[in-house]
């Protein structure tokens, strides 16, 4: 998986002296009873795509419409470039939005729709016929700006509503699950597009996406939501390498959950007895957790291997049966089924054309690096 | 099974029966009455029943005469009463049109966006009057509006006025009378359209820049375009027509086609110069109708 981000070559996150560009300080916004987002704080940087990631209803929405002035904070504040924009409607705000419906204006055409920002702004005539085609030149819609939008594909739409939402150079962009309307090859080519466009023209970027996979090739940070909080912030290689819960393991990427209980409590390893496994894990650094706790081993599919033949050592190993497989051309899906019923999901690259093939109901080794485990308390 | 065999030897079939059942309507209540009054307009006057002569005659040598009569439609042009009457009716059936916009619009739009559950019980309000007859709406009104009716009562008990204001037969009582009458027809269609809005639309306006009013101006109204235009049709047509409310609130001034056409035809008996006022009513209306049309054909095929 892509974990580049183009965009950000320096982490300004972990240099206190960095201002943030973007600071949500303590915000809530409650809809009666319901905390739709619950005490978020966020720092984001210039130049940056954060990418606020959750399934549908964790809040990642109500938190980019505040960010748009669409929604006021039932309380905290929100600074975008050291100003205070908690209260300011949308349309005093320096930031844009693009909507998950593209919402273009149906009876303007496509260079209507991109112009409609600048003419507001009483820009001159001259250089608004001159920034919408630079504009719609640069997503590709040149030739395009007479079509009014029911004569458009999704794709095109898309580069639309990208092109208003930008072309009055906002510092801010919100993005409303970009790409969620386009169909997956569609969507892949236009992730990259959208991370080289917002390189060239550095504009703040803010995402909310559902799709894992999405917001692991655009962001620089990924703000992972649930229940209107922020579970985990940090790059998607630290979200996928080093997550910090259950949940976060869980919604990013797939991943085996071991449940164990810690038997063995070093400063520079431990060992987890799970009975979930059937045998033990060791884990080649130390965790903080209190002795005999509860504790969960999180090991990613890629990260195990699978063999014929028995390994060396006792720990990280464990025989099992393979259930099925699923054959996706560039890696194959293992499901194993471990002696306690647990099932294991294994990927393997197919690196051989004519690979000695493991098949159903074969009796497999699984075994894995003492570094490959990852283990929460939550 | 054998019954439809011997029915599709015929020709008949389910399918275009039911395609056949609005043009037979059509035929029998429109095409049919239509063509009977067109044939009246053509025809002389005459003292017997019914009061005019007929069309085509058997003359004494047997032959078949057709007598085309336009002194009918020449004599509506000689006595300026038609034309005033005709122009008068377009202009308050233009002015009331616009009220109706004026106050239908707020109230559409208020209505669209509003809960579901506010929006079904204000939808019913909006059609609850014509639960009621026409009539004895407009009768309240007479009630309401004369020198001792409600409207004065209050606003001399408050002390506002001291003496009762003349509204009833005005213009002012006639154009109350219509606005209140065909109000649901502006609003029905308004409405329907400005439901099918995205609002959405209204947050990237405002998102761009726009102020409400601003985004309102610039995308609620041209969007809602042919919801104003099916209202404004549905509210003129009708009332450039329109008889009984000029008649029992406008009082003697208000020279409506409407009151023309029933005097010429129950207090003249001149039958044959009511058709052609009413053929000449047609005339004028049918352009709107066809300009309405195509709007709206247009519309259809390019809004998706």
């Amino acid at each position: 998986m892509a974990t580049s981000a183009p965009a950000v070559k320096a982490t300004p996150w972990n240099d206190p002296a960095t201002r943030p560009y973007v600071e949500i300080d303590r915000v809530t916004k409650s809809f009666g009873e319901f905390k739709a987002v619950d005490d978020v704080s966020l720092k984001i940087y210039k130049g940056e795509i954060f990418c606020l990631l959750g399934a549908s209803g964790c809040g990642k929405t109500t938190l980019l419409r505040m960010l748009g002035g669409f929604e006021i904070p039932t309380s905290g504040r929100i600074f975008i470039d050291g100003e205070d924009m908690t209260g300011v409607p949308p349309y005093e705000r320096p930031v844009n939005m693009m909507f998950q419906s593209y919402a273009l204006f149906p009876h303007m055409t496509v260079e209507q729709n991109v112009a409609f920002g600048l003419k507001q702004d009483g820009v001159p005539k001259a250089e608004i016929a001159d920034r919408v085609a630079t504009m719609l030149e640069l997503v590709k819609l040149g030739g395009l700006g007479k079509r009014k939008p029911h004569q458009l594909s999704g794709g095109q739409k898309q580069r639309v509503a990208l092109a208003r939402s930008l072309v009055k150079r906002p510092k801010l962009l919100l993005l409303d699950e970009p790409l969620g309307a386009l169909d997956k090859k569609l969507r892949e080519h236009t992730q990259f597009e959208l991370v080289s466009l917002q390189d060239k023209l550095g504009v703040t970027f803010i995402v909310v996406t559902h799709d894992q996979e999405e917001a692991m090739t655009l962001a620089s940070r990924i703000g992972v939501m649930n229940h209107g909080e922020i579970v985990q912030a940090g790059t998607p290689s630290e979200i996928y390498e080093f997550p910090g819960s259950k949940f976060v393991a869980d919604f990013v990427g797939s991943v085996n959950i071991f449940e164990g209980k810690l038997v063995e409590d070093e400063p520079e390893h431990v060992r987890i007895a799970s009975e979930e496994l059937g045998g033990t894990i060791f884990v080649s650094h130390g965790i903080s957790a209190p002795p005999e706790a509860i504790v969960w081993a999180a090991i990613r599919p890629e990260k195990v291997f699978m063999s014929t033949a028995a390994p060396e050592g006792t720990d990280n190993v464990v025989r099992g049966a393979v259930q099925d497989i699923a054959y996706l051309g560039d890696l194959s899906i293992y499901l194993v089924k471990l002696p306690t019923g647990k099932v294991v999901r294994v990927t393997q690259p197919n690196t051989s054309r004519h690979a000695e093939a493991i098949t159903w109901d074969q009796q497999v080794y699984l075994s894995w690096d003492s570094t490959s485990p990852v283990v929460v308390t939550r | 099974m054998r019954r439809t065999h011997t029915l599709r030897r015929f020709g008949i079939t389910g399918r275009g029966l039911v395609v056949a059942l609005p043009y037979v309507w059509l035929l029998l209540f429109f095409v049919v009455p239509f063509a009977i009054v067109l044939k009246i307009s053509f025809s002389d006057v005459d003292l017997a029943i019914p009061p005019y002569k007929p069309l085509i005659e058997w003359t004494a040598k047997n032959a078949l005469a057709i007598k085309i009569n336009l002194n009918n439609y020449a004599f509506l042009f000689t006595d300026s009463l038609y034309l005033n009457a005709l122009v008068n009716s377009i202009k308050v059936a233009f002015i009331s049109t616009l009220l109706c916009l004026a106050v239908g619009y707020p109230m559409a739009y208020g209505i669209a966006r509003s809960t579901p559950s506010t929006r079904n019980l204000l939808l019913l309000l909006v059609i609850l009057p014509f639960w009621t007859s026409l009539l004895l709406r407009v009768y309240a009104w007479i009630g309401l509006l004369k020198a001792n009716g409600v409207i004065n009562n209050v606003l001399i008990s408050l002390g506002l006025i001291h003496e009762p204001l003349t509204m009833l037969y005005t213009p002012f009582a006639m154009y109350v009378g219509i606005v209140y009458s065909y109000l649901p027809f502006m609003i029905l269609p308004l409405y329907a359209n400005l439901e099918k809005m995205d609002w959405q639309l209204l947050e990237a306006a405002e998102d761009l820049g726009c102020r409400p009013y601003q985004a309102f101006y610039k995308i609620t109204l041209p969007l809602s375009r042919n919801g104003m235009l099916a209202g404004s049709m549905l509210v003129f047509i009708p009332a450039v027509g329109e008889f009984v409310i000029p008649a029992l609130l406008g009082g003697p001034n208000a020279l409506m086609i409407g009151r023309v056409l029933w005097d010429e035809f129950f207090s003249n008996r001149a039958w044959p110069v009511a058709s052609a006022v009413a053929i000449l009513l047609l005339i004028i209306l049918v352009p709107f109708m066809m300009w309405y049309q195509s709007v709206q054909a247009r519309e259809s095929a390019g809004a998706r």
